[in-house]
């Protein structure tokens, strides 16, 4: 009996003799093969008590460098945001933590409640009018978002942005080579994505085109502008990868001809969790409604006309409609939607537009700070909103080490990430509301300083 | 992977017309007459938060602006700008808690009462769990942190994939996988590479009729033609028909071991060597590992992918409807397609993630899964140790066989018969079919009635196969005094319903709000609250 088992010799005893059986063994033997039963014991450590497992996960926490053991500048696809402290209690809370999909509405209707409030936030975010409950995370959002449009429209080829976060392009190249879709994608140009080769790369055969909006290296696209295109080539589907912080201030996916707005919603209200979990958002016009993947939760009411909530459309999903389904996906990420939508709650009408000037007018400074620096310049002069990429005059690893050094995270590696030639030197910065001035003002010290010594180190005696 | 509920084949027009909630508006009067009154949490309206609150209010204060300001078109060219900010809510942080706390009880959950949801794993979450997944070094570590100052998280993953490696019987691990149901597509997507590297180009996938819908779902999404296998009187595979379709076109089996039925197939080492016969792989649908850890691993079976779902036989806590984890395993022969990076232990004992794997399916997702998951599975598994899973496995069985002998007693039997073998592993499922013809009630009233109890029903008419199922996984941390109030519970509403079946057709009476209009809100759909 382990301590979160219950069954006394007592218990065992008068179980066995309801189930008219000698032992537990013979449950199994009379089940299992011989030839496929393990018969000897798992090699696992043994079971530790309560304190001993919390002194063991507790000691591999240490040995990780958090956000709050150093001034981070990481970002590319998860930041630091804060998290306020209510949604911790929420999330811990019995009655949204250990529940499972609501299947029986009547008992459910918290859940249900908070997944409509939350695709009501989704869609005023992104201006358009129909969200799903969440998918699993950012980048398969905009692979599901592929899926989407290859029902919709049965073409032949994704062309992407080269701007997207390396991560979504792999992931959509995986899973659509398994349905037999080309990825195509589209180089940038002054840090943005080409206009020209984006016109040019899309044709009558085109699904889905997609970019993403900041890109990945910080840049402002003409997102209207880039829809306009793509409807203009051809007429695929086109899907923005947008980040939800920054549409406070930013002209929504909605209002610039998008069709299918998704993104990573960790920056709402979840924690970094070294990547997981947290959720992705999707969120469309009314035409694709039938076609989205994943729970949707609908108004309606009880037999006494009570208002109620209960998961609808369901024919789209896989316990119904199996291999016809619109996606495989079963769960949503209720718990962190349930997060998301707190956390925009929390925000509020005001507080994400203001949330959003302190990001834009933070990050020029930071920006054109370290960009003063000597051996350090803008990768491109694109407007920013909360991150931009630098190309710094040495190796970037180099500098990075000796900022570490100094505790401060000065940003990511982008060639490290993108495995791209042209991507050497180059440090994407993120700034969220959490580094103020005067930790910019650091950063800038310490990564001046840094880059400097690599340049002396660099010249040979 | 999930349980399928008639409310939702009912849900959309065109799959079937009738309504269970048509028609039972007053068709109560013994519960009328009984004194059944709405309860407070019925008198309370449906309220969203988007229908709170008053213009100015706020909970968050913006830090200052500490840095110059220029004009802020400077920052951002108007023709960029948003013309008008999303309409979120204005409310105080008083408000937000009183409204998130409220709507919470309106939720029953697994903390609260029995949770016997077959196919879910519905087992106690530890709270200690959560402690260690909120310390800082693990909440807050950065995904791009580089993998030097990540050590202790890329140990916890390689130690988790050890213990994954062990209880499956399966030499290699990725965690990366969000969910069981992402978990799938990452094994069909190995199937087709493997057999792409080999130059072959099969286009089937063989699925059991008994099968979870997900696996269906995932054959097509990866780009295969899926094939039912029939299942024989036992509720195993049907040998014939597997032999009959198992051809040089069939890229892998999906199979659920034991399976959707709670059974355990005696024939696996038969059917692994007709699949493996045919040069196609064979896949486990994790669902219900629940039933073997320690006793039978996937590997030792003749399976060459296997997922997990952390969320089910690992207690990642099911957060409503996710997040879910469900990291693969797979033979040698899998393992160069594995998604990237791929985590390797140096000679030196550090840790290292290879992204130069050059025949790997990609990526399936950013960075490297929900690791907060994995911290929680992986103290699960250090809290438990090999024997600990062990009697975690044995007990579920014998909670489910004790819970099957308590509902064969008399008056119960009679009308919710098992629907195939005599023991079970797991889970078991009974056929409501001679409930609905003697009783004239369906397994979906016995469900709604079973809420005005205080239970969660178990998973209704899944597998598809069974009339009426009820498919019931009680799991290892039930007490025996709770699997007796559950099935004297069932017994009750039998007898209940041979005086008045009306009772369970009307039912549920207690709960916020009563049967539901599904085919309203799919006819009709209203997704986000109208603002003002």
């Amino acid at each position: 009996m382990s301590r979160y088992t219950a069954i006394t010799p007592e218990d065992l005893h008068a179980m066995l003799a309801a189930i008219g059986v000698d032992s537990l063994q013979e449950i199994f033997d009379r089940q299992i093969p011989p030839a496929v039963r393990l018969g000897r014991a798992l090699e696992l450590p043994d079971g530790l008590g309560e304190a001993d497992v919390y002194e063991h996960l507790r000691a591999l926490a240490a040995r990780n460098t958090s956000t709050e053991d150093e001034l981070s500048f990481l970002g590319a696809g998860m930041y630091d945001h804060y998290v306020p402290a209510l949604i911790d209690m929420l999330m811990e809370r019995s009655e949204f933590l250990t529940p499972y999909t609501p299947y029986q509405p009547e008992i459910s209707q918290g859940g249900l409640q908070v997944m409509f409030e939350y695709q009501t936030a989704i869609c005023e975010l992104t201006a358009l009018p129909v969200s799903n409950a969440s998918v699993y995370e950012g980048p398969s959002a905009v692979a599901a978002a592929g899926y989407l449009a290859k029902l919709h429209n049965q073409a032949s080829r994704f062309v992407v942005s080269a701007g997207m976060h390396p991560h979504t392009i792999q992931t959509l190249r995986t899973t659509a080579h398994g349905y037999g879709m080309d990825v195509l994608e589209v180089p940038l140009r002054d840090g943005v994505t080409d206009p020209d080769a984006w016109a040019r790369a899309i044709d009558g055969n085109t699904s889905a085109a997609i970019f993403a909006q900041p890109n990945f290296y910080g840049a402002v696209e003409d997102a209207a502008a880039l829809s306009a295109a793509a409807k203009g080539a051809g007429n695929p589907v086109v899907i923005a990868q947008v980040d939800p912080i920054a549409l406070g201030v930013l002209k929504a996916p909605g209002e610039c001809g998008v069709d299918v707005a998704v993104g990573e919603g960790q920056p709402l209200g979840n924690r970094l969790d070294f990547g997981g979990p947290s959720f992705g958002f999707f969120a469309a016009r009314e035409e694709y409604l039938r076609r989205m993947p994943g729970r949707i939760a609908g108004e309606t009411v009880d037999v006494d006309g009570r208002r109620g909530f209960v998961l609808t459309l369901q024919t789209r999903e896989q316990h119904i409609r199996r291999e016809k389904a619109t996606s495989n996906i079963c769960t949503s990420q209720a718990l962190n939607a349930l997060a998301g939508v707190a956390y925009l709650t929390w925000l509020g009408r005001r507080g994400i537009v203001e949330l959003g000037e302190l990001l834009l007018a933070r990050t020029h400074y930071a920006r054109e700070r370290l960009a003063g620096l000597p051996g350090v310049e803008k990768l491109h002069e694109q407007p920013v909103i909360r991150e931009f990429a630098l190309r710094l005059d040495g190796n970037v690893a180099a500098i990075r080490r000796r900022c570490a050094e100094q505790g401060v995270n000065p940003g990511v590696d982008v060639q490290a990430l993108s495995g791209r030639e042209e991507d050497r030197g180059v440090l994407l910065v993120a700034i969220t509301e959490r580094r103020s001035r005067a930790d910019i003002d650091r950063l800038s010290d310490v990564l001046a300083a840094a880059v400097a010594a690599e340049t002396d180190a660099s010249v040979p005696a | 992977m999930s349980p399928i509920d008639e409310n939702h084949l009912h849900a959309d027009p065109g799959i079937e017309s009738h309504h269970p909630s048509s028609g039972a508006n007053g068709s109560v009067p013994a519960l009328v007459a009984a004194g059944v009154r709405a309860s407070p949490l019925q008198l309370q309206a449906a309220t969203t938060i988007f229908q709170k609150g008053a213009p100015g209010r706020r909970a968050f204060i913006c830090p200052d602006v500490d840095v110059p300001v220029l004009d802020a078109s400077e920052f951002l060219p108007e023709r960029f700008r948003r013309s008008e900010g999303p309409r979120l809510p204005e409310v105080s942080e008083p408000e937000i808690v009183r409204h998130y706390v409220g709507i919470s009880k309106r939720n029953f959950d697994l903390d609260s009462g029995f949770y016997p949801l077959g196919s879910c794993t519905m087992k106690h979450n530890p709270r200690l769990h959560e402690r260690v997944a909120a310390l800082p070094g693990h909440a807050r570590l950065h995904p791009l942190q580089d993998p030097e100052r990540a050590q202790g998280a890329l140990e916890l993953m390689w130690n988790l994939q050890g213990a994954l490696s062990e209880i499956s019987g399966l030499p290699h691990v990725s965690l990366q996988p969000s969910a069981g149901s992402h978990g799938e597509l990452a094994g069909v997507l190995l199937t087709r590479a493997y057999h792409e590297d080999r130059g072959e180009s099969r286009h089937k996938v063989l699925t059991p009729d008994t099968a979870h819908g997900t696996n269906p779902a995932t054959v097509t999404m990866a780009g295969f033609e899926v094939v039912k296998v029939a299942t024989n009187e036992n509720g195993g595979v049907d040998i014939e028909d597997l032999r009959a379709k198992a051809d040089t076109d069939v890229a892998c089996l999906m199979l659920t071991n034991p399976n959707t039925l709670g059974l355990f197939d005696p024939n696996i080492s038969q059917i692994a060597e007709i699949v493996h016969g045919v040069g196609a792989t064979l896949y486990y649908d994790g669902a219900n590992l629940n039933a073997v850890m320690g006793l039978s691993r996937p590997g030792d079976m003749g399976f060459d992918i296997v997922h997990f779902n952390l969320h089910k036989s690992f207690t990642q806590p099911h957060g409503g409807g996710g997040p879910g984890s469900g990291p693969i395993a797979v033979s040698d022969r899998v393992a160069p397609y594995l998604p990237v990076p791929v985590l390797t232990r140096r000679e030196d004992g550090t840790f290292a993630l290879d992204h130069d794997r050059p025949k790997s399916i990609g990526r399936l997702r950013g960075f490297h899964g929900n690791y907060g998951c994995f911290v929680r599975s992986y103290a699960y598994i250090c809290s438990l140790g090999g024997d600990g899973l062990k009697d975690a496995s044995e007990a579920a069985v014998l909670n489910a066989n004790y819970l099957l002998a308590r509902l064969r007693q008399h008056g119960v039997a009679e009308y919710l018969p098992l629907a195939y073998g005599d023991l079970c592993m797991h889970e078991f499922v009974l056929s409501g079919g001679p409930m609905k013809r003697e009783l004239e009630i369906k397994t979906l009233d016995l469900a709604k009635r079973l809420l005005d109890f205080g239970f969660h029903p178990p998973t209704v008419y899944f597998p598809l196969l069974v009339e009426e199922a009820l498919m019931v996984e009680p799991t290892e941390t039930e007490t025996k005094e709770t699997l007796d109030a559950f099935a004297d519970t069932i017994a009750a509403i039998l007898r209940e319903a041979s005086d008045d079946p009306e009772i369970a057709r009307g039912a549920p009476y207690s709960t916020p709000v009563r049967r539901l209009d599904e085919v309203l809100a799919a006819k009709q759909p209203v997704i986000r609250q109208a603002l003002g």
